[in-house]
Parts: structure tokens; C-alpha cells; sequence
């Protein structure tokens, strides 16, 4: 192309040409968007505007300022957590319980499914995906089912006491309905597949080869688990794990229906105090919600990655 | 003899860890168990002749689903939540569909944005959407409208339309629309004929979600169904606070089969949808 002298005629026509090129494309970008904007506007609607418009509520319901804010942050008494004294109030401390079952149900997801994941992704393909039927029905079947079927389970006269009891390691049905163990073990449950998913297809992506690389140059098993392995599955641990904690932020059905009086997370208490009328400081505390859960997700995305990560796993 | 090597290490191999690995698939069986289980333990409970709920069952029997066919309000309630979640779906599909079409094949500014404004239902928690959507409904005085819950489950589940759609357009070939526009089809008969064949089982995958997404949902319907629009899962939260009698158990049953088949279909058509791309590539017909 360089090597054509160039007349100020072809160039004119080039120009010209050019021109009309990027004329037609800024007409197909905008058919493009056409397409877009019936959903885009269905969604401001139905979605963008209501949410948005509940979050201003916190700044103007009852009245304009403040307000909410000073009665969420207002301190009444000081909590004992890991030996610090922190200033806290009834509704801080339903922050802090949830921040806290979240984690907890963050890390013993992990800790189940790392291994479920490892084993699936290391055995044949054809027995995988049978084996992977067990984590998708559960996946499929719908919160407040699952919910209830931890009611049947652990309930005073439920299976899980009757099992006990039979066996001889309790004589009386044991309180596990409504604590925080059962809790736990509800939200874990419903969690998992969120887990061994994205820590499965990391896996099944990785070469087996370079473990047996390392094997054959002597190293021990644990440490090619320790030094490449587990660095290799890190961004399906970062996408599980951010997952896994923001939907359990924010979790209603299974707490309110499973957990103790003392395991109020944060949904519980924007519905209860929507039910008695305080829709701004219900909103208050929505926006409360909102923000730790953007703030967890641009950490993890800006520590981790995430995104990147994700379009990585595509192999 | 390069093959027999790594054979006759990995067979080594195989011998040293054999406990370790014992244990790995011990505690895998554990947990697959631990999430199968609590769904499988619902549907003998529903099965039972006692009057109370019971695992193992004493016995067999219909009498709960008998009860749930005889009351007016179950029935009606899973009525509701059958023309709610068709609603869902039909304008979810649609509107997913379009804007897939565009976000993956436009090269406009915004698109990110926009595309993260789609799908972004997905992650905000699902109170923060319930009460959003109560307060402005409540000002509109539609609370308890079927209708109007079905608009905010189609919020909802347009997220899942935009993700399978755009999933199969990522792997579609543009250059088999080229050829039929080459051949002389106009825009529409190439979607219509070349387009919208092979876009469809992740537009049917999606629109299997958009249903399931607004037949499951609670939280929403728990704020704006009112007394007007009671679905089957609001029914049955109602149901859970006052009495836990096994008809729930029948009820969960029901909603257990009706995910699983729905499900199964989407997974069904999404292999067939990879299977149909990967034929598109190699040049095979008989897919």
C-alpha cells in the first residue's frame, strides 16, 4: 500500500470513502442498539428506577437528611468481638452476624467442595457427569424446598434426632431446628454447587502434566499440591468464594425459616422493619447491604481479578 | 517404548497413594450425599401414610396429595404460578433475546455498561430488588396484581435469557450469514432461516430459565403478591409458618419434578446446542 505513490486524487476518493465506510458502520452500530434498548428500557423501569428510587428513600424518608443514618450508627452499647471492643448498637450487630455467618459459610464451602471438585474433575468424563447430576438437582431445586426439607431433618422429632437416638449417642431429641449450627448447615448445603462448579471447570482445565513434571523431577506430592495445583485452581477459589459470599449477604428464606432468634441477618431485618411501616430505614439499610456487597466485589475484582480470571478459564 | 514409561510410572503411582485416595472418595461420596439427600428425603415424607411428618415413612400413601388436589387454594395458587412464570418467560425471551443479539454482535459505546445493567439482577441481593419494586408499586396502588408480578419476575429473569442467547452467539459463525446474504436473503429471512435455527437452543434454554426463575420465587412475591396474587411459593411460606404438615412436603414434591424436568430440558438442549457448533465448524451435516 505504502509503496503506491499516492495522487491527491485517489487520496480525495479515499477519503471519501473512508467516510461513507464509517457512516455505514455508525448506522449498523446504531440497528445494534435498537436491539438493546427494549430490554434496557424494560429494566430502568421494572428494576433500575424502583431500586434506585428505594435508596433515596434513605436520605428523605420520614423527612430529609440524615436521619437514618444517625439512627443506624447511633452507638448504645460496645461488643466483645475477637477481644475488641467494638461500638455497636441492635443494628450493627445484625450486620456483624451476618458478615459473620457469611464467612463461615464461605470458608466450609470451600472446604467441602475443594475436594468434591478435585475428585471430579480427576476421574473420567462419562462418570463425572453422572456424579455431577448429584450437585445440579439440588442446584435446580428451589431455596424454600431446600429449606424445608432441613425443617423435616433436623427438627425435635426429625430424622437426624431419630437417627441419634437409635443409635444410642443421645437420649433426648437434641435443640438443632433454629440455632446457628442449623444455620450453617442449611446455607452450606444451598451454597455448595455455587462452589464446586466454578472450582470444576477451573480444574478440568488445567494440564495434568505439569504435576507430572514436577513428580518425576522429584518433588513430593504435597508440595506440587502446594506450589502448583493450588496456585493453579486460585482464580476458581476467588470466583467461588465471591460468589458464595455475596449471595449469602443476602439470604432471607433460609435463616428466618431454620435459624434461631438470635440469627437475624440483614434481609431479615429490611423486611421486618418494611412490615412496621419504616421504609426509610428499611432503605437505609438496604443501601447498607448494597454497599458492602459492591465493596467485597471490587475487592475481590481489583485483589483477584476476577473477571480476567474468568475469561482465563475459558480454555 | 516413550509410551510404556509414563504407563509404568503412573501404575506405580497408582499403588503409593492408595489410602489417601480412599479417603478423597470417601469424603467426596459424604458430601454429594449430604446435598442429595434433604431433596430426596421430601418426596417419601409426601408418600406417607402417618399424619405427621416421618422419615423413614411408616408407610405408604396418597392422602396428602389428595388434600393439596382437594383445596381450592392450593390449586389455584399453582395456577397462578404457572400463567406467572409463561408471562415471565415470554417477554424475558423476547427481550433477552434482542438485546443478546445486539451486545454480542454490536461494537457501540456503552455496551459494557449496559451490559452489566442486564444482568446485574443476578448478583444485587433479591431484598434489595423485593423492596425497590414494593415501594413503587405500592405508589402505582398495583400490589397484588398477577400481572404486575410477573413484570418484576421478567426483571429478574432476563439475566438468564442474556447469558444462554449470548453463550450460543458467542460461538456462532458470522460468516454463515454472510453466505446467505451473499445468496441473496435480506436481513430478516437470513435471522428468520439462518440465524435464529441455530440460536435456538440457548434461546429455549433461556426462556426454561426465565420460567423456573419466576415459578421458584419467593422474596419478590413475598412483598407485592398481596392478597390478589398469592403463587405457590408464597403459599407454601404462609403454609410453613402456621403448620408443617406433609401436604408441603406434596407440594415440594411438585415443584421438586417440575425443576428437575425443566432443568433436565435446558441441560438437553444446551449439549445439543455445543453439539450443533462444533458441527457448524468441522462442516458435519448430520447433527
Amino acid at each position: 500500500m505504502a509503496s503506491i505513490p499516492a495522487s491527491p486524487n485517489s487520496e480525495a476518493t479515499a477519503n471519501v470513502q473512508r467516510k461513507r465506510f464509517r457512516s455505514i458502520q455508525r448506522r449498523i452500530q446504531l440497528r445494534y442498539l435498537l436491539l438493546v434498548i427494549p430490554a434496557a428500557t424494560f429494566l430502568f423501569f421494572f428494576y433500575g428506577y424502583p431500586v434506585a428510587a428505594m435508596l433515596a428513600r434513605s436520605f428523605n424518608d420520614p423527612a430529609w437528611g440524615l436521619e437514618n443514618f444517625e439512627k443506624l450508627f447511633r452507638v448504645t452499647r460496645h461488643e466483645n468481638w475477637f477481644g475488641l471492643s467494638i461500638p455497636s448498637n441492635g443494628y450493627l450487630r445484625v450486620f456483624m452476624i451476618t458478615l459473620r455467618i457469611s464467612t463461615v459459610v464461605t470458608v466450609l464451602t470451600l472446604l467441602l467442595a475443594y475436594p468434591v471438585a478435585y475428585v471430579l474433575s480427576s476421574i473420567r468424563p462419562s462418570r463425572a457427569n453422572i456424579l455431577l447430576i448429584f450437585v445440579l438437582v439440588p442446584f435446580w431445586t428451589s431455596i424454600l424446598v431446600r429449606s424445608y426439607a432441613w425443617m423435616v431433618l433436623l427438627g425435635r422429632e426429625g430424622t437426624i434426632n431419630r437417627i441419634l437416638i437409635r443409635l444410642g449417642i443421645n437420649d433426648d431429641p437434641v435443640q438443632l431446628l433454629n440455632t446457628r449450627l442449623a444455620v450453617y448447615i442449611g446455607m452450606v448445603h444451598i451454597l455448595l454447587p455455587f462452589m464446586i462448579l466454578p472450582l470444576y471447570s477451573v480444574m478440568k482445565g488445567i494440564d495434568r502434566n505439569y504435576m507430572r513434571a514436577a513428580e518425576n523431577l522429584g518433588a513430593k506430592p504435597r508440595h506440587v499440591f502446594r506450589h502448583i495445583f493450588l496456585p493453579l485452581t486460585l482464580p476458581g477459589i476467588a470466583a467461588g468464594c465471591l460468589v458464595v459470599f455475596i449471595l449469602s449477604l443476602g439470604f432471607y428464606i433460609t435463616p428466618a425459616l431454620i435459624g434461631g432468634p438470635r440469627d437475624v441477618m440483614i434481609s431479615m431485618l429490611i423486611a421486618q422493619q418494611v412490615n412496621t411501616l419504616n421504609w426509610g430505614f428499611a432503605s437505609a439499610l438496604a443501601l447498607g447491604l448494597l454497599v458492602i456487597s459492591m465493596a467485597i466485589y471490587l475487592v475481590f475484582n481489583r485483589v483477584l481479578g476476577v473477571e480476567r480470571l474468568y475469561g482465563g478459564t475459558r480454555s | 517404548m516413550s509410551a510404556a514409561a509414563p504407563a509404568a510410572s503412573a501404575a506405580r503411582q497408582r499403588k503409593r497413594p492408595a489410602i489417601g485416595k480412599i479417603l478423597l472418595y470417601a469424603f467426596t461420596a459424604l458430601v454429594l450425599f449430604y446435598l442429595v439427600f434433604p431433596v430426596f428425603v421430601v418426596i417419601p415424607v409426601s408418600f406417607s401414610s402417618a399424619q405427621y411428618l416421618a422419615f423413614p415413612p411408616p408407610g405408604f400413601s396418597l392422602q396428602w396429595y389428595e388434600k393439596y388436589f382437594d383445596r381450592r387454594d392450593w390449586i389455584d395458587a399453582t395456577w397462578l404460578s404457572l400463567r406467572i412464570g409463561l408471562i415471565t418467560a415470554f417477554l424475558a425471551t423476547i427481550l433477552g433475546t434482542l438485546a443478546s443479539l445486539g451486545l454480542v454482535r454490536g461494537r457501540f459505546r456503552g455496551r459494557n455498561a449496559i451490559n452489566a445493567f442486564l444482568v446485574s439482577p443476578l448478583i444485587i441481593p433479591a431484598i434489595i430488588v423485593a423492596i425497590g419494586v414494593y415501594f413503587f408499586y405500592a405508589r402505582l396502588q398495583i400490589v397484588g396484581s398477577p400481572f404486575a408480578l410477573a413484570l418484576a419476575h421478567t426483571a429478574l429473569a432476563i439475566p438468564f435469557v442474556v447469558i444462554n442467547v449470548s453463550a450460543t452467539l458467542y460461538g456462532f459463525d458470522e460468516r454463515l450469514e454472510y453466505a446467505a446474504m451473499n445468496l441473496g436473503a435480506n436481513r430478516w429471512q437470513t435471522f428468520r432461516h439462518v440465524t435464529l435455527p441455530i440460536i435456538k437452543p440457548g434461546v429455549f434454554a433461556g426462556a426454561l430459565f426465565a420460567f423456573i426463575t419466576s415459578f421458584d420465587e419467593l422474596i419478590v412475591a413475598l412483598f407485592i403478591s398481596g392478597t390478589g396474587a398469592v403463587t405457590l411459593p408464597r403459599k407454601m411460606w404462609d403454609g410453613l409458618r402456621q403448620e408443617i404438615d406433609p401436604t408441603i412436603a406434596a407440594v415440594s414434591t411438585i415443584l421438586i419434578t417440575v425443576s428437575v424436568a425443566v432443568l433436565l430440558s435446558a441441560e438437553l438442549l444446551r449439549q445439543r446446542s455445543e453439539r450443533m457448533r462444533t458441527s457448524t465448524y468441522t462442516g458435519d451435516n448430520d447433527a
